[in-house]
């Protein structure tokens, strides 16, 4: 069995457990309400087929299902901003940024994809929107619009920028998108565990009440365990670099956590949308991948490609 | 059977991908659509896609049965037109200016064959967003079939995602917010008030995707 393989063996054994501890609770302890996370397992069997499937397949067949995470995630962030009717074309404009942005990363062209978004979409979209002529709200809209596109098609992006860098015969980069996403999600599970369990003083009151210093501490040293463990067998990291990799995820998912939570609070949402029964939105989902994202790619790259 | 064919053809190619996965429905409770007749779902009008987000509510075999109400002098005005919307949308044809002898007449017999009808009372889809005093012809019907259902459903966003004049549906997500049926009422006052009420009850207050063109201070 290939180390992909056997790192999505680990996965699935890992929710079948979940889902017979929840058969259990629901069983011996009938009186609480389980629905919440009956229902949030149920989405991540959903979640973990399609990212299994995104893994297994070619190259080309797996950027395509990230771009469909890409195009719902942006859908679900336009659809949230308040918007301005004559803003209609320059939104149509931003869903052709989709496509042209995975095709870069499929022909590998690392020096377009880097600036495609930040640099040329950038400029194009406001350049477009005054055509329209409406100056109300302008730099405000735009900006919403920039966000939009950087965090769910181009920070986004950067998941399926892995799968692409040059693969040796063994460490494919399946195995940085399973080390970066499964450590992303470990963390968020590890933060509120540990936030549940001992956690007292609250970091932001204000944004995300829920987030304790214990949770924030245990957690990103759970994922820096947790990197050091993995690091060394699927990826080309040394265990001090993937103990410091670790270390990164744990604090970028954090704040990618609670940015996006101060994001929805500002629009005036408790989750981003309803796609994911249990879990809200699909942004409500991707909010530390976001973050963790680019800069764990960012330092792979620099470090070993 | 060959229209059955295309309408299914139809609803396969078209509606469904343009719906499902361009788009995008969030339905809020979806049991309350009515599965058989005689029922009314009252919908506020927006947008050409309103007609097509409240088909895709219902099975491809429900909505055999179901009818949308269009205004003929639209709808019909062309042959090619009038054939696709009769045929392969199922539309009951109304006339608006009232020179027929019993506009209702084709809406009454559809309910008497225990049918689904979808009307927009607005009459038109009107400005976006807003929604303009409702018609009482949904009161006229419910006196001559009082056993029919009558179903409120408010669509948010598909006037973001195809106004008038618009050619491409822009991707953006669908709320379908379904409610309880309206209680009949024989003082047409009343009842439309009611009807008022259930629909405007259904609308999002506090969401943040309503268009500001002015500036709003953030509480």
């Amino acid at each position: 069995m290939s180390p992909l393989h056997t790192a999505l063996a680990v996965i699935f054994t890992l929710l079948i457990f979940a889902s017979l501890v929840n058969v259990l609770l629901v069983f011996c302890r009938p009186d609480k309400n389980w629905r919440e996370l009956t229902l949030r397992i149920r989405t991540w069997w959903i979640i973990i087929l399609f990212f299994s499937l995104a893994m297994i397949s070619p190259r080309w067949l797996s950027l395509t299902l990230f771009a469909l995470v890409s195009f719902l995630a942006l859908k679900e962030f336009l659809t949230l901003i308040p918007s301005r009717r004559s803003d209609r074309m320059p939104l149509l404009w931003m869903f052709l940024a989709i496509p042209i942005n995975y095709l870069l990363i499929g022909c590998n062209w690392y020096g377009m994809f880097i600036i495609f978004i930040p640099v040329y979409a950038f400029l194009f979209l406001p350049a477009r929107m005054v055509l329209t002529g409406n100056t109300t709200s302008f730099l405000r809209t735009a900006s919403q619009h920039h966000w939009a596109l950087m965090t769910t098609v181009f920070a986004f992006g950067h998941v399926g920028y892995l799968l692409v860098l040059p693969n040796d015969a063994r460490q494919t980069g399946a195995l940085l998108v399973l080390f970066l996403v499964g450590l992303t999600e470990f963390n968020d599970i590890a933060q509120y565990l540990w936030g549940k369990s001992i956690g007292r003083v609250k970091v932001t009151p204000q944004v995300s009440p829920n987030k304790t210093l214990a949770g924030l501490v245990g957690g990103v040293g759970s994922t820096a365990v947790a990197g050091l463990v993995l690091g060394p067998p699927i990826t080309p990291m040394t265990w001090s670099m993937a103990l410091l990799a670790g270390l990164i995820i744990g604090i970028t998912g954090f704040c990618g956590d609670i940015v996006m939570s101060a994001v929805k609070r500002d629009i005036g949402v408790k989750d981003s949308g309803t796609l994911l029964p249990g879990h809200g939105g699909i942004l409500d989902r991707l909010d530390s991948l976001i973050f963790t994202a680019p800069v764990f790619f960012h330092f792979i790259h620099y470090f070993y490609y | 059977m060959v229209k059955k064919a295309l309408r299914l053809l139809f609803t396969m190619t078209i509606v469904w991908p343009v719906i499902w996965l361009w788009l995008g429905l969030r339905i809020k409770h979806r049991h309350l659509i009515p599965e058989r007749g005689p029922a009314i779902v009252v919908a506020n009008h927006n947008s050409h896609m309103d007609v097509f987000a409240l088909l895709s509510l219902f099975s491809f075999r429900t909505q055999q049965q179901v009818h949308p109400v269009a205004a003929a002098d639209y709808f019909l005005r062309n042959r090619w037109l009038a054939w696709f919307t009769l045929n392969i949308l199922n539309i009951i044809p109304v006339t608006r200016n009232g020179e027929d002898s019993d506009p209702l007449a084709g809406c009454e017999q559809a309910l008497r064959q225990n049918k689904i009808l979808i009307l927009f009372p607005e009459g038109s889809r009107g400005e976006p967003g807003v929604l303009s005093p409702l018609k009482s012809g949904i009161w006229h019907l419910l006196q001559r079939v009082p056993e029919t259902t009558i179903i409120p459903v408010w669509l948010a966003g598909t006037e973001k995602v195809m106004a008038k004049g618009n050619r491409i549906p822009l991707p953006l997500f669908i709320d379908v917010f379904v409610g309880e049926a309206i209680t009949p009422h024989a003082d047409k006052a009343i009842f439309m008030d009611a009807l008022l009420q259930g629909l405007l009850h259904l609308k999002p207050h506090s969401q943040g995707s309503e268009a500001h063109d002015h500036h709003q201070p953030h509480a």
